[in-house]
């Protein structure tokens, strides 16, 4: 018989392994992001503007709803090296299309099938033939950036036919004053947390990161779980792909280039094991803002840029040394 | 009616003879200890018990009943279910989740299938309740010790109404006091009227449960008598040879 304290024992273990979830990372991610914006609202007075801060928000959406498709590749023991080559190519496949005179809806759905495509490719490859996830899509990455230059003759375009100020609305403009695409994540990311911890599709991608030996021998649809957790990473690029060429108002086909590094590094700065079976859409999000903010700080600090890379380096081998840290202390 | 019985069971790997003209029988409520050197063929006889492989010839009968599965879906359907050491649970999840992987309950939320965590709760607490195992739903397997694991991966055959339980090796790897943790867990299951193949290398885990043993020396089945009329010395002479059969 279970008394009522161990039953709310359980219960409030239970919510630890919901926040487990959100494990510790994320949340220090998150307070070292708060601090960093802190300082840098003390010591510059051109953070804490109205326009720098629409545009931290604006930038960091971009990278964080491509790092939730990522979190849930890198979840299921997977790695998607492809989504930056998928967002040049969805943003070209709408502009071409928009710019002979298709309605913004119809090139929008074509874009997007266009990336699921990618997925599905990407997906067949690892699950069915058995190919290692990072060779695959690394092959993708140099085969999509190729179509999107053949789709467009690698031309500039910027013109987008009738609905032209419709896309340039959807990526760039904003409702209450917060742009567009931070709604966009906000849904995702929500969304996203529900089905990771609710649905069986969402646990059964933990299932398979954690033990794919295990998920085969229950029954689960390893594959076809596969096969549809690239579809949607591929898909979330896909949107990002999209709104990004309504943001810019142009699109060229170095759109994206090296942006599957700041993506991986968000989802894994945010908490997710590339050994798989951990992390989370907020620890991707809460990554991805960090990372926007040291960008925009170095930008306000007059810091060269090209310390960027150097930083976000750094902070991927940190937040995997962090793991190490706690996989030893727990197995202790 | 025995539970299962296998008859004149053989399995060819190309040109290697894995198993030899196999016939036993369990009944219910009865464990039987297999024991054989490494290469006899026990995990490959399970292997076809749970519907991993296919004889190259012989019968096997489920409750009298002539079976013949193609798929381990189609053994489980016949209550057959293998308990793996380390290979069949994520250490990431909950007990409770490990216990329900792939058949988790699902309840209506707002027109939304959604997992019925409450449900799997409470089934798991009361499946460890009747293992008597201090095992609780929401730990996380990864910090469990292999006793606990055990009952886990046990759970998910008694959830799943298995008649046979096959374990290969359960009490490999893991500490002395978990092993009569493991040993309990297999007295349990015999009571409920389960029939339990016991695979396994130490000869006093499969004396201290077995009511029947059966020896394996080079996919032959060269002994199956009860344990209280055998000995370790015999069934070592029976793995090694030194004994041809008994
Ligand atoms: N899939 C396979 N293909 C080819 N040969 C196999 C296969 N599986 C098993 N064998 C062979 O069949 C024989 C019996 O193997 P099996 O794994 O059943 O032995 P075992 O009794 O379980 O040994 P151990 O104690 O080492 O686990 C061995 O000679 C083995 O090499
Ligand atoms: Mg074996």
């Amino acid at each position: 018989m279970m008394t009522a304290i161990e039953h709310a024992i359980d219960q409030s273990q239970h919510s630890n392994l919901l926040s487990r979830a959100m494990n510790f990372q994320a949340f220090w991610v998150l307070i070292a992001a708060l601090l960093a914006c802190l300082t840098l609202s003390l010591v510059t007075d051109t953070f804490a503007t109205e326009r720098n801060l629409f545009n931290v928000a604006r930038n960091f959406a971009f990278v964080a709803v491509i790092a939730v498709g990522m979190t849930t590749v890198i979840a299921s023991g997977g790695i998607d090296l492809s989504v930056g080559s998928t967002v040049v190519l969805t943003a070209m496949v709408i502009s071409v299309m928009m710019y002979n005179g298709n309605p913004f809806w119809i090139s929008a759905i074509a874009a997007l099938s266009a990336s699921l495509l990618v997925g599905f490719i990407n997906g067949v490859l690892i699950a069915y033939v058995g190919m290692p996830p990072f060779v695959v899509t690394l092959g993708m990455l140099s085969a999509a950036r190729s179509a999107a230059m053949v789709l467009s003759d690698n031309k500039m375009i910027w013109e987008f036919g009738p609905d032209h100020d419709l896309l340039l609305a959807i990526g760039g403009g904003s409702i209450f004053g917060v742009p567009n695409p931070l709604y966009v994540l906000l849904v995702l990311a929500i969304v996203m947390t529900v089905v990771f911890k609710w649905t069986r599709w969402g646990q059964h991608i933990f299932a398979v990161g954690g033990n794919e030996q295990a998920a085969v021998m229950t029954g689960i649809p390893v594959n076809r779980l596969k096969v549809s957790v690239y579809m949607f990473s591929a898909f979330t690029a896909g949107i990002a792909g999209i709104l990004m060429a309504g943001w810019l108002g142009s699109v060229t086909t170095n759109l994206g280039q090296a942006m599957e590094l700041t993506v991986i590094a968000a989802a894994v700065i945010g908490g997710a094991n590339l050994a798989g079976g951990e992390g989370t859409p907020l620890g991707a999000v809460v990554g991805a803002l960090l990372i926007e903010v040291i960008r925009n700080s170095l930008i306000l600090l007059g810091i060269s840029s090209f310390w960027q890379g150097m930083f976000i380096g750094c902070f991927i081998i940190i937040a995997v040394g962090f793991d190490r840290l706690r996989k030893l202390k727990s197995t202790d | 009616m025995s539970r299962l019985r296998v008859a004149g069971i053989s399995k060819n790997f190309g040109a290697i003879r894995a198993l030899e003209g196999v016939s036993f029988e369990v009944e219910p409520g009865q464990v039987l200890g297999l024991m054989g050197d490494n290469g006899a063929g026990k995990s490959t006889l399970v292997k076809i018990v749970a519907g991993n492989y296919r004889p190259s010839s012989g019968d096997l009968f489920v409750d009298g009943a002539k079976v013949d599965y193609h798929k381990p879906i189609d053994a489980q359907r016949e209550g057959v279910e293998v308990v793996y050491q380390d290979l069949a649970l994520c250490d990431n999840l909950s007990a409770a989740s490990n216990v329900f992987l792939g058949r988790e309950p699902r309840k209506n939320f707002a027109g939304f299938k959604i997992i019925d965590y409450a449900q799997m709760r409470k089934r798991s607490a009361e499946l460890f309740a009747q293992l008597k195992s201090e095992t609780r739903p929401c730990d996380l397997v990864r910090k469990m010790s292999g006793g606990q694991r055990q009952a886990v991966a046990i759970s998910r055959t008694l959830l799943a109404n298995a008649k046979i339980v096959m374990m290969d090796e359960p009490t490999a790897a893991i500490s002395v006091r978990q092993v009569s943790e493991v040993l309990d867990l297999i007295k349990r299951l015999r009571d409920q009227g389960l029939s339990i193949i016991l695979i396994s290398h130490r000869m006093p885990d499969v004396f201290a449960v077995a009511d029947n043993i059966a020896v394996l020396r080079r996919g032959r089945l060269v002994a199956n008598k009860p344990a209280n009329q055998s000995s370790p010395e015999e069934v070592t002479g029976l793995i090694t040879g030194a004994i041809q059969a008994a």
